[in-house]
């Protein structure tokens, strides 16, 4: 797996801060990780985890002031995306990686028609005139499932609903075939009937393209359907990284099992208690000196709570992908999940 | 079965759209909720959901007098609440609360948590202020909050901490039924699991009704012991719980149900999903006939009827209640 | 009597915890209000913290006026032309003050003049700022000036307040056709020429002033009304927006669902938290107000001689500048008096706008 030949993106020791008056928020701290060609990466967390804040650097993003991206290295295609001017960063934001964001009723500019908004893509990246870009802004259109492209390019944003604005949004994004597609809660502002459309035209546009997605989101069902492998951030920390079926059979950070244990489910026992994270999220401004999740978890020793755990490879042996987890007590979590397995009758 | 407290009738709640003038006349309405009847029963918890849009919102607005119902009844022990004045309405608040759904916006930033709780009993003056005071700290250590920040304001506190003040609020006036609109649903999912048993303690320590309101099909699993399906302003199935997410009448419940993503890799990569065509018609111009029959994948079994005629929602085998022509 | 109300149930039970003693300890864990966090903030601006010590100096001076050994406002000491400053450092002060030479006042302000009067005797400065053609002291007319202008906008300012955020909360809370109705009737208001409404009824006071002044009202009582009636218009549709904003807000609804009556929620909940608009727009009427009376002084509709205001100030000052000879005190002084006030004015008024911005909430 550590084959780096198909590395898209390769992210190293990224940290951003926000200087705020109430002291320097450290919204990602020391985050490594890379993106193989064609796959989907999971990138789950709760509000504050510093998932978006990630995703957000990743393409230069970040408000400054207050953000600062204090070290790191973006690498990509050989160069590092962080030290570009901002003029070839252009060249690369929606031409090589495209982003789509999570309300498809603010990233849309409600002045100008879908035309104008798509040809720009393409006069920007491409030089292409408004009459060139016309019949690829409408493949591309088609593409998504939208029913008559040649009307809704003459449409505005607000003639379109919410799922229909996404789609749009997609076809954007995919307009100069990125390598790289970030997604950023593209569903959560839908309904459940709407995010399953979209999620299968993400998965089979995908496979069309080849376009390896990272997916920011906080609904572990997304995750579980979509994604290859997952980054469980907490924090402004990776905490665990590990392929989707891995993760899901068998967490071994404490905070990724509370997070999969706390999930309604729509199937088995409904009727006891829910598993529950005890504890508040924390505090990004006084993060505790050690684990930022050790006051919230069962598992903690008392090194837990002065020394920060480094993520590092775990051993697992049913293992589909490397493992790596910032957890000290990560192999007594393995062997909680391994112990509760067969109760659970297993889930296929 | 136990006691019904409340009974909803035909619940209809249009909404005036389009220029008011001085002379009041709006151009048209939408038609928000149309035809809608539950019953809740004490210490019971039924669950109302449906992607936006549906009515599920306004419904619990309605009934709890926030809007005034079209047409219809909402009956609280036989009492009639659907045509009251706000006076009337009074003494009938004690008795049904409600929850919301921003921890941000339910509670009034410039009080303090203190005067959050207190306000309710100042209003139907009960107690003293001291005793007041005293029900605030028993309110907050019954929501699980530290009773010792009485004094502290709504933006000191975190959204799930939030959450529970507004919980408190609502058990103030210690209610028989509690309308919860959407309430975990801003909420992270560790902080959500600690609101769905907290909710679910309450509900046995009060013996609390709920009228659940939620778009999350899996939260409802975990709280309501009967679910009702609505879908453009009508209900469309109601049914127990178990009975509904295991062998669901209605083909828009199958779709719902089916569209909802597992967290299990294994299951999600296994199962079929019924993917609805199109987007949810607008409740300014609803489709004739059955609202649903445009997206209906089941609509070519039953034919011409779907587009034609209404159904309605009545009992059928199992004691289920589903409104599809497919069920007749 | 909390016998009667604690009787045990189970379900308030705390499991064996002093309620009273709890609520001890709540004393001690005191929030942060968002006023006292809006006024932490406003005192880490620096220029809007200086402009709010300048302007409770201004006003300190100003209200205290009798207290200062000033020379008489309306003391006239007839020659040729105005006399230049003589600066403290060359002259300090002299006496020969006139204690006749003011115009009728109230209560308090004669006790203060009395007070003067023990403590300084005939004593007063020099005239720092030199004298007007008719020979009065330019520094005591700006200080009792001030008196005037001030009084009126904060009268004026009270009077917006009052009325506009009234009517524009009650507009915005009871809403369908009551608001439609009071907000045009706000429309008509304003179509209305004001200063011409001002100068009109001004005359008809000055006209009828006998009479007002044998029913007991001031001719500049009604001034401060009159204006107060034109700077509530746009208050109440600020607030009214406010409050459409507010109205639908889920604690809004929560209050409904109390049972909380209209004046409840309209006081208890919608005011306290229109209020901070309310606060950054007063700080923005109050510099309007005194600029429009200075305005209608300086047309001679307002404040009558002998009593002054800077409007009157500045109009005289006008008469002064000819090419023949520049009496620049005349025209710097109370242009720079009105220049501080105005400027410290706006600056406080952008760094209360910024201090109770919520988005700005816990930042510098």
């Amino acid at each position: 797996m550590g084959d780096s030949e198909n590395r898209v993106l390769e992210v190293k020791d990224l940290s951003v801060r926000f200087d705020t008056h109430q002291g320097t928020v450290r919204a990602v701290d020391g985050v490594s990780f890379y993106i193989e060609e064609g796959e989907t990466l999971g990138l789950v967390g709760e509000s504050g985890s510093g998932k978006s804040v990630t995703n957000l650097a990743l393409l230069g993003l970040i408000p400054n002031p207050p953000g600062v991206i204090d070290s790191g290295q973006v690498l990509f295609d050989g160069k590092d995306l962080l030290k570009l001017s901002i003029h070839e960063m252009r060249k690369i934001r929606g031409n090589r990686i495209s982003m789509i964001f999570q309300d498809p009723m603010t990233s849309l500019n409600p002045l100008l028609t879908i035309e104008q908004q798509l040809a720009e893509v393409l006069e920007i990246h491409r030089g292409m005139s408004r009459r060139e870009a016309r019949p690829l802004c409408a493949k591309g259109l088609g593409e998504v499932g939208i029913p008559s492209p040649e009307k809704c390019l003459d449409s505005y944003p607000h003639e379109l609903s919410g799922g229909m604005r996404q789609r749009v949004m997609i076809a954007m994004a995919l307009l100069c075939d990125p390598k790289i597609l970030l997604a950023d809660e593209p569903t959560t502002a839908l309904d459940v009937t709407i995010q399953a459309q979209i999620l299968e035209l993400m998965a089979k546009l995908q496979k069309d393209h080849g376009t390896a997605i990272m997916l920011v989101t906080h609904d572990m069902g997304v995750v579980a359907g979509q994604a290859d492998r997952v980054n469980v951030m907490y924090a402004g920390r990776l905490a665990e990284t590990a392929s989707t079926k891995d993760l899901f059979d068998r967490p071994m950070h404490p905070y990724s099992k509370g997070l999969l244990e706390s999930v309604p489910r729509l199937f088995g026992d409904a009727s006891g208690e829910l598993f529950s994270v005890p504890g508040q999220p924390p505090d990004l401004a006084s993060l505790p000196a050690g684990c930022a999740f050790a006051p919230r978890c069962s598992y903690a020793v008392d090194a837990c709570t002065n020394t920060r755990p480094e993520l590092t490879v775990q051993i697992d042996a049913n293992a589909t992908s490397e493992r790596l987890v910032a957890c000290t007590e990560a192999a007594r979590v393995l062997a909680a999940d391994l112990a509760a397995e067969p109760a659970d009758g297993g889930a296929s | 079965m136990t006691e019904t407290l409340l009974e909803v009738k035909n619940l209809a709640k249009h909404f005036p759209i389009g220029s008011v003038g001085l002379t009041g006349r709006p151009d048209h309405f939408l038609r928000a909720v149309d035809d809608v009847s539950f019953d809740l029963h004490r210490g019971e918890s039924l669950g109302l959901v449906g992607e936006s849009g549906c009515g599920k919102s306004t419904t619990a607005r309605a009934v709890i007098g926030l809007h005034k119902p079209t047409a219809g009844s909402v009956k609280l022990e036989g009492q009639e609440l659907a045509h009251l004045s706000a006076r009337q309405w009074l003494p009938y608040r004690r008795r049904m609360q409600m929850i919301f759904q921003d921890p941000y916006a339910s509670l009034d930033p410039r009080q303090t948590v203190g005067s959050i709780l207190k306000e309710p009993l100042t209003i139907h003056k009960i107690g003293k202020p001291r005793d007041r005071r005293l029900r605030a700290l028993a309110l907050l250590d019954a929501v699980g909050l530290n009773p010792r920040y009485l004094n502290r304001y709504p933006h000191e506190f975190s959204g799930g901490q939030r959450q529970r003040i507004g919980i408190a609020r609502a058990l103030a006036l210690e209610p028989d039924i509690l309308i919860c609109d959407e309430p975990v649903s801003a909420l992270d999912v560790s902080i959500q699991a600690q609101v769905i048993n907290l909710l679910k303690e309450l509900q046995e320590r009060f013996n609390l009704a709920y009228l659940f309101i939620a778009h999350d099909l899996a939260v409802v699993r975990h709280l309501c012991s009967r679910v009702a399906v609505m879908y453009l302003g009508r209900v469309v199935e109601v049914a127990e719980r178990d009975q509904l997410f295991e062998n669901p009448a209605h083909p828009y419940t199958r779709a719902l149900l089916s569209a909802v993503p597992h967290a299990d890799p294994a299951v999600e990569a296994g199962r079929e999903r019924i993917v609805l065509e199109g987007d949810v018609p607008s409740p300014h111009n609803p489709p004739s006939g059955c609202s649903f029959h445009p997206r209906c994948p089941e609509r070519d079994r039953v034919g011409a009827r779907c587009s034609s005629e209404a159904p309605t929602l009545i009992e059928r085998d199992g004691g289920r209640f589903a409104a599809c022509h497919l069920e007749d | 009597m909390s016998d009667e109300t604690n009787k045990p149930d189970k379900r308030w039970d705390l499991g064996g915890r002093d309620l009273e003693v709890l609520l001890e300890e709540a004393k001690q864990y005191k929030g942060e209000s968002l006023w006292s966090d809006a006024w932490r903030r406003l005192k880490r601006n620096r220029s809007a913290f200086w402009s709010l010590i300048i302007l409770g100096v201004i006003l300190g001076v100003s209200m205290l006026a009798p207290l200062w050994p000033l020379a008489s406002p309306m003391a006239l000491d007839l020659q040729l032309e105005p006399q230049p400053p003589v600066a403290p450092w060359v002259e300090f002060g002299r006496t020969g003050w006139d204690s006749t030479g003011y115009w009728e006042l109230g209560a308090i302000d004669s006790a203060l003049l009395k007070v003067r009067e023990n403590l300084f005797g005939d004593w007063q400065f020099e005239r720092w700022m030199g004298t007007d053609s008719k020979g009065r002291d330019v520094m005591s007319r700006i200080v009792w000036g001030s008196r005037i202008s001030i009084q009126v906008s904060i009268v004026a300012t009270l009077c917006s307040l009052l009325i506009g955020v009234t009517y524009g909360a009650l507009a915005g809370l009871l809403g369908g056709r009551v608001d439609n109705a009071m907000m045009r009737i706000v429309d008509i208001l304003y179509s209305i020429p004001f200063i011409f409404l001002v100068i009109f009824v001004l005359t008809l006071i000055t006209e009828m002033k006998t009479e007002l002044e044998d029913a007991g009202i001031e001719t500049l009582d009604v001034f401060y009304l009159l204006l107060g009636l034109i700077y509530w218009l746009t208050m109440a549709r600020v607030v009214r927006g406010q409050v459409l904003a507010l109205k639908n807000s889920e604690f809004i609804e929560a209050a409904r669902v109390m049972g909380a009556s209209t004046w409840r929620i309209l006081f208890g909940h919608i005011v306290p938290n229109v209020l901070s608009i309310v606060i950054v727009y007063l700080t923005l009427t109050i510099p309007a107000v005194m600029l429009f009376e200075a305005f209608i002084s300086f047309l001679g509709l307002g404040v009558q001689a002998p009593k002054v205001s800077w409007g009157l100030l500045a109009s005289d000052s006008v008469e002064a500048i000819n090419p023949v000879h520049s009496y620049w005190w005349l025209v710097s002084w109370i242009a720079g008096a009105m220049g501080v006030t105005l400027l410290a004015l706006n600056i406080l008024g952008d760094g209360v706008r910024d201090a109770l911005d919520p988005k700005l909430r816990g930042k510098d």
